[in-house]
């Protein structure tokens, strides 16, 4: 495949970026989207220009390093991560624009790269359960209702990738933050911090600049890991009840 | 999949009669004095030692503990469970980490499970049989005590696990659900669906960030350890520290502590394409061996033998296929080399070679990692591999379902492996209902690592090391589900107990940035990075490291031979040498720059690749995951020779030669000695 690249190249945090085009040929259809932009960073390299900065690591879809706005769609027109998108979802001849995450909580660093440290401060704010190593009780001591157990665990295969804020018009992390609540308030385990965690966990989110939720949906389309949506109507419930609570 | 059914027979067959021992690798090393650990209890039995060590270990009292500092990198499952633990024991502690967040950590990607000896199907399992299956597992290579820790330490995690709100899969009377993982009797392997590492890594990730919001620890992000800073004022040598690089502005810092802890990893990636994250490295581990620690059964590598073949030469990593899916699927190539491009379904029956079946017919597709990796690497280099040819050779062998699917119906199949047939077909666009899997061996994990003592110090006083970043308690080969259990063990529940026995020294004095060893440590990182910048030459590091994985594959990979491991090291030392005067790394020291890290990392990876040749070397026997053509038995299989190597090879650094040659290393001995298990060879015919 021969393809156009229109890439943000931005030299730093301070710089002005703007998108460069670069052309690729030869390109595999069997390739991930990232070795496609390993080739064409061989090549730039080649030629003396810097190649391009972006993150990724574990190239299977789970932790979450990768990122990418490919053609104004988070993680590209696949329901996956961009490391597991190949570019057999491409056609020869295609242009594709490959842009940064666009969140002002997650400001660019260099090119593609993004910093996505406000999500580790909402998860300080309480985004955990409080119990100090050797404090635990036998696992048996508490059984969870296999129902709970599996929304739980759906809900914590959130990879923490930001895509739910780069694909929403207003830049809102409800979808992360809803997923945690959802995930440890499922849990009895959960419990005793459940109005502590949520009131905290939203304060945080809106104190690094994210924005609210207006019910679009963007999210949950984006999410690599289907998170669904309804864990922001949880999360709100939550946050009601704490209220209540006096909090 | 087990890596020792139990059919083993006792004694060692045949082996060569004494004084038969050939030293391969004479005049590629020396040897040095013999090492041993001094601090497990041996006079002990083996159940206690770990209560023994504990209450003999010194205390800090709380108000101590506030004066003490402990430096921790790496994040994973080792790092962050023990940077939160003693953050809640009260130490300052601060944790370093190349990625973005500590949650990225590698340690995300397992899998399959984590063992736990709760014998809660009541079926017999216990302590004592995780920690006979461990050691077995590992091909009797690994110390004892330490392996008896681990077992018995692991029913702790999985109780703490629960208690952070880690989802673990439940039966609907609401208690946890067990499967038998790896071939083994029991059952005893928790699992979070196939996504248990993540699940655990998240679990210790928020126990560790609620540390931070308590005040105890302070995460440095996109920072990666480039030094350790090792002190000497005329008592014996101390760790006191580390120098780090600052990836996004580039800022060279210095970072004193009364302690580190390295929980850094394997070293897969020295193989290039291995199932390893992009970012996984040596460097802080190397580092460290540079500054005197010493490395630990370097060779000794893990293969897993499912993983999605190579597509061609712009391949970057290697995706596991977890190898439950030998429980159902056939493993066969053509007969006839001819055969290899044709459509497999088309290929009849008579036509179709099942060589694990033929070859091994009581165990077939269920032969452990390493004879089901080696056998594909044999049928791949007869000419009759399948899928893509890479570099002249395909490397594929099919997994076929077609049996399966006609036994027990596709909804089934569906149940049983839908999200691994899923992640087949993103990958290869094919669908393995349909037409049969491709699969081929690559690197998983690394056994080998810095050496330790029981107490998880290395021989430079004040440097532990947790996790797989350490050689003691995998021996030569690991156990399915065996790597989540070691990495928390060591992080939540060893670590903190034994560290705090060197800490009740401390606080130890004020290292000044003027220390001698602070300006020496902080030149050579800034000494290598302004090599890198300016050396202007011609070839990517990229394209270097893919050079030296190759090596690395080909003759220090599944099966290996002297001959073959003294080209290999022939080939690295050149292969090096041309690097330091011919990479090409653009832009500055002072931005994120991600090929000036990568040069760094694969420069590291150079030395350690010769290292783990000389150790193979030296190693002439077949043990656990490595088979050395010199040491099979008639009929081919893998023969260990517990007279001659029974013992811990423990590497310690050989110096700088000139500009760049590097000294010899001396090999120090540390005896196995096992009082509560006797040694078997194994056999699966």
């Amino acid at each position: 495949m021969t393809l156009t690249l229109k890439i943000w190249r931005q030299a730093d945090a301070a710089a002005e970026g703007r998108l460069h085009t670069y052309q690729l040929d030869e390109v595999s259809p069997d390739m991930s989207f990232l070795e496609m932009l390993d080739v064409l960073n061989e090549q730039l390299n080649a030629a003396g220009e810097e190649p391009v900065a972006f993150d990724s690591d574990c190239r299977e879809g789970i932790c979450g390093m990768c990122s990418l706005m490919i053609n104004g769609e988070a993680h590209g027109p696949e329901v996956t991560t961009t490391c597991q998108l190949h570019m057999r979802s491409f056609a020869d001849g295609d242009t594709i624009t490959i842009e940064p995450w666009r969140a002002a909580p997650f400001p660019v660093l260099k090119d593609l790269v993004v910093d996505r440290s406000a999500f580790d401060r909402i998860i300080q704010s309480g985004g955990y359960i409080s119990v100090n190593t050797g404090a635990a009780p036998d696992a048996h001591a508490i059984p969870v209702p296999k129902q709970n157990a599996d929304r739980a665990f759906d809900m914590a295969t959130c990879i923490g990738c930001g895509a739910c804020v780069a694909a929403c018009p207003n830049g809102s992390a409800s979808l992360f933050v809803g997923a945690k609540v959802t995930h440890l308030g499922e849990l009895p385990q959960g419990q005793a911090e459940r109005d502590h965690r949520v009131v905290n966990m939203v304060a945080q989110h809106d104190h690094e600049g994210f924005g609210g939720c207006t019910n679009i949906g963007e999210c949950a389309a984006a999410c690599p890991k289907e998170i669904p949506l309804d864990v922001i109507s949880q999360l709100n419930r939550d946050l009601r009840a704490a209220m209540r609570h006096g909090h | 999949m087990t890596d020792m059914p139990d059919t083993t027979t006792t004694g060692n067959p045949s082996h060569d009669a004494p004084g038969d021992v050939v030293d391969d690798a004479a005049g590629y090393y020396r040897e040095g004095d013999p090492i041993a650990d001094t601090k497990s209890p041996d006079d002990q039995p083996v159940e206690r030692r770990w209560s023994e060590r504990k209450f003999s270990a010194r205390m800090a009292n709380p108000a101590k503990r506030r004066t003490l500092s402990v430096i921790v990198v790496g994040t994973g499952l080792a790092g962050a469970s023990a940077a939160a633990t003693l953050g809640e024991a009260g130490y300052q502690v601060k944790t370093f980490c190349y990625q973005d967040s500590p949650r990225r950590a590698h340690s995300i990607a397992a899998q399959g499970g984590i063992n736990a000896a709760k014998n809660y199907k009541g079926d017999g399992d216990s302590v004592y049989r995780l920690f006979y299956d461990t050691v077995k597992g590992g091909d009797y290579r690994s110390r004892e005590s330490n392996s008896y820790r681990l077992a018995e330490v692991s029913v702790n995690i999985i109780d703490q696990a629960v208690a952070q709100g880690v989802p673990f899969a439940r039966e609907y009377g609401g208690l946890l659900d067990n499967r038998s993982f790896g071939g083994v009797q029991v059952s005893r392997t928790f699992y979070a669906r196939g996504q248990t590492g993540q699940q655990l890594l998240i679990g210790a990730y928020q126990a560790l960030e609620r540390q931070v919001a308590a005040g105890t620890v302070e995460t440095f992000t996109r920072h990666e350890m480039l030094e350790l800073v090792v002190v000497d004022d005329g008592s014996g040598p101390r760790t006191r520290g580390i120098i780090t690089r600052d990836l996004v502005t580039g800022a060279i810092d210095t970072h004193i502590a009364d302690a580190v802890v390295l929980a850094t990893g394997g070293y897969g990636n020295v193989y290039y394409l291995s199932t390893n994250a992009m970012g996984s490295n040596v460097t802080a581990s190397w580092r460290a061996h540079r500054k005197g620690a010493f490395f630990g059964n370097p060779c000794y590598t893990q293969i897993h033998p499912t993983c999605i073949p190579v597509s061609g030469t712009h391949q970057s990593k290697l995706t596991l296929m977890s190898e439950s899916l030998r429980n159902d699927g056939r493993i066969w190539v053509p007969k006839d080399p001819a055969d290899v491009t044709r459509d497999p379904r088309d290929i009849a029956e008579e036509d179709r070679d099942y060589y694990l079946e033929r070859i091994y017919p009581s165990f077939g597709n269920l032969v452990p990692r390493d004879i089901a990796s080696r056998q594909a690497k044999n049928m791949c280099d007869e000419g009759r591999g399948v899928g893509p040819e890479v570099e002249g050779v395909r490397r594929g062998v099919y997994l076929d379902f077609a049996d399966a699917i006609a036994r027990l119906g596709r909804p089934a199949i569906e149940a049983k492996y839908g999200n691994l047939f899923d992640m087949y077909t993103r990958i290869t666009a094919e669908d393995p209902y349909q037409t049969p899997m491709r699969v081929y061996p690559a690197i998983h994990y690394t056994m080998g690592g810095l050496w330790v003592d029981y107490d998880l110090q290395s021989n430079l006083p004040g440097l532990f090391v947790a996790g797989e970043a350490n050689f003691s308690d995998q021996g030569a080969n690991r156990l399915g589900a065996s790597a989540l259990m070691q990495g928390l063990a060591d992080g939540y529940f060893v670590l903190p107990n034994t560290i705090r026995d060197y800490l009740a020294d401390g606080p130890f004095d004020t290292v000044p940035d003027d220390h001698p060893a602070v300006v020496e440590a902080r030149a050579s990182v800034q000494e290598r990075i302004d090599h890198f910048l300016t050396v202007n030459g011609t070839r990517s590091v990229d394209s270097y490291h893919r050079e030296l994985g190759n090596i690395m594959w080909e003759y220090c990979g599944m099966e290996r031979s002297a001959e073959g491991l003294r080209k290999a090291i022939d080939l690295i030392r050149s292969l090096r040498d041309d690097f330091w005067r011919n990479v090409k790394v653009l832009g500055d020291s002072e931005s994120l720059n991600q090929s000036l890290e990568k040069a760094g990392r694969v420069a590291d990876f150079f030395e350690l690749g010769e290292l783990m040749c000389i150790d193979a070397l030296h190693r002439r026997e077949s043990c656990g995951g490595h088979f050395r053509a010199e040491s099979q038995t008639e009929d081919g299989e893998a023969l260990r020779h517990d007279d001659t190597f029974a013992f811990v090879s423990a590497w310690e650094f050989g110096g700088e030669s000139g500009a760049r040659e590097l000294g010899t290393p001396v090999l120090h001995k540390e005896d196995l000695v096992y009082t509560a298990i006797e040694m078997k060879q194994r056999s699966y015919k």
